[in-house]
């Protein structure tokens, strides 16, 4: 085994990844992407392409940049450099319709952010009704499917403070389903919950990426990205350091990525 | 009864019943003019915030009597013959809107951001978003202090004795005038406010626990 110490990369380990050898064009693609904010730089040239139908975990250090990442996926954060385009949108050129790319893209957050008002067929339909116009009809049949793809379709009359963590956080990937997403981003969705209720998150994930969804995810669950995801992203310091699949976590190439490992699994 | 006669004590119920009037005019004016103010303090725009800002405060910088009184001559001055009631309703107008605006404010504010990043991030739009995901939740924190300020309504509404608006206050001081039993007639007096206003305060309470049980 090769020990590379490695000063800042000029181009990141790049271990056999599917989106090189996928035919489809990817949903996503991240071109030298820079980020800042004020004088930090948060991203300092991001490469990335997912294609449609693969998961692709990030994972990193707190800081590493990972949920910034994420988060200018569906134009919550600015790319400031660089070229990403998502499900064809040069989101990079600054005009674009990021209502529209919403409807292509979901967000699961840490917090769920699950509206305490609505009722959990509430919080579901509520986007679907209000932004594609379905009837009353529709949008119960649409309550009723995607409830069931996260296994509680007997909670649709309840409130979210009913319900345990679990079973929120599993509303609030429900209420992304219900849009019907090219691509679900899935920022640290198990972080705020006990290991207990990790499981039967992970398990909804696991589900969906079967089912040929297409994912982000920024996790700290190493055993989950190694196993479920098809490409795994290391970042560190605003950067890609090594990305491959997820036997890739079970030989490191760079002393970074196995420091974090040592740590992790 | 207690040296009055009925016409005595009748009359002084009037004059509740005005004050109940004048109260009812300054919570739906006030509420007219609360809510855009509300809107504006929490909006985007500088502009908005900063012009409604100097409304809050120039109201809230002024005594409730001295707005009586402003609002009153005010409109005098212009040759225009006002009633007192029109008068202090526009005074109580200006006092509990500068007021409501204020604790609406708040309350809007007081919804987590994230709820209006999941509701951005779900495509609704910006009016969507405010009307069916942040109002509900901020109305919901403002039952209480709304109705909490509803009893400062009613208190308040005795500074317009100052333009001789006939209201509680100002017929307690009529009754006064020709019985001189000044003690008598003012009890009576603050024992009617207290109905009117404890009952408020109660519901405050309730609705107080109701939102940190909820």
């Amino acid at each position: 085994m090769t020990l590379q110490m490695r000063a800042p990369a000029p181009s990141a380990v790049l271990h056999e990844s599917p989106s090189m050898t996928s035919p489809a064009a990817p949903l996503v693609r991240f071109r030298d992407v820079r980020k800042n904010f004020g004088s930090l730089a948060v991203l300092k040239g991001i490469d990335l392409d997912v294609a449609p139908g693969q998961v692709v975990a990030l994972i990193g250090r707190s800081g590493s940049g990972k949920s910034t990442a994420l988060r200018c996926v569906n134009g919550l954060e600015k790319v400031d450099g660089g070229e990403l385009t998502v499900c064809g949108r040069a989101l990079h050129s600054g005009t674009v319709d990021l209502r529209e790319l919403r409807q292509d893209v979901g967000i699961v957050f840490q917090s769920y952010n699950l509206f305490p008002h609505l009722t959990v067929e509430q919080n579901v339909t509520l986007a679907p009704r209000k932004v594609k116009r379905i009837s009353k009809a529709e949008a119960r049949d649409l309550a009723v499917e995607v409830l069931a793809q996260v296994g509680l379709a007997d909670k649709a009359q309840s409130y979210p403070e009913q319900l345990s963590g679990g079973q929120q956080q599993r509303v609030a990937i429900a209420r992304s389903l219900a849009m019907h997403p090219k691509l679900i981003l899935f920022d640290e969705v198990t972080s705020a919950l006990d290991p207990e209720l990790t499981g039967e998150v992970l398990k909804v994930i696991e589900r969906l990426a079967k089912g040929g969804m297409t994912m982000m995810l920024v996790t700290h669950e190493m055993a989950f990205a190694r196993s479920v995801a098809h490409t795994v992203v290391f970042m560190h310091q605003g950067k890609i350091w090594e990305s491959g699949k997820g036997e890739m976590l079970a030989n490191p190439q760079t002393v970074e990525l196995r420091q974090f490992v040592g740590n992790g699994l | 009864m207690l040296g009055l006669t009925i016409e005595q004590i009748a009359y002084l119920f009037r004059g509740a019943g005005w004050t109940i009037v004048l109260s009812l005019l300054g919570f739906v004016g006030g509420t007219l003019l609360g809510l855009p103010i509300a809107l504006a303090r929490s909006a985007h725009s500088k502009l908005a915030r900063a012009l409604s800002g100097a409304l809050v405060q120039l109201v809230q910088g002024i005594p409730l009597p001295v707005i009586m009184f402003v609002v009153y001559f005010g409109i005098s001055i212009g040759g225009f013959d006002v009633p007192a009631l029109v008068a202090a309703g526009v005074a109580m107008t200006l006092y509990a809107g500068a007021y409501l605006g204020e604790i609406w404010k708040g309350c809007i504010l007081a919804v987590p951001r994230t709820q209006w990043e999941a509701g951005e991030c779900l495509a609704l739009t910006s009016t969507q978003r405010f009307i069916f995901v942040i109002l509900p939740q901020a109305l919901r924190i403002a039952v209480p202090p709304t109705v909490g300020f509803l009893v400062q309504i009613v208190k308040n509404t005795s500074y317009s004795v100052v333009i001789n608006f006939f209201d509680l206050t100002y017929s307690a001081k009529v009754i006064n005038n020709s019985t001189f039993k000044p003690f008598t007639v003012f009890t009576i007096a603050a024992l009617i406010y207290f109905a009117i206003c404890f009952p408020m305060s109660l519901l405050a309470s309730r609705f107080e626990r109701r939102l940190h049980r909820g």
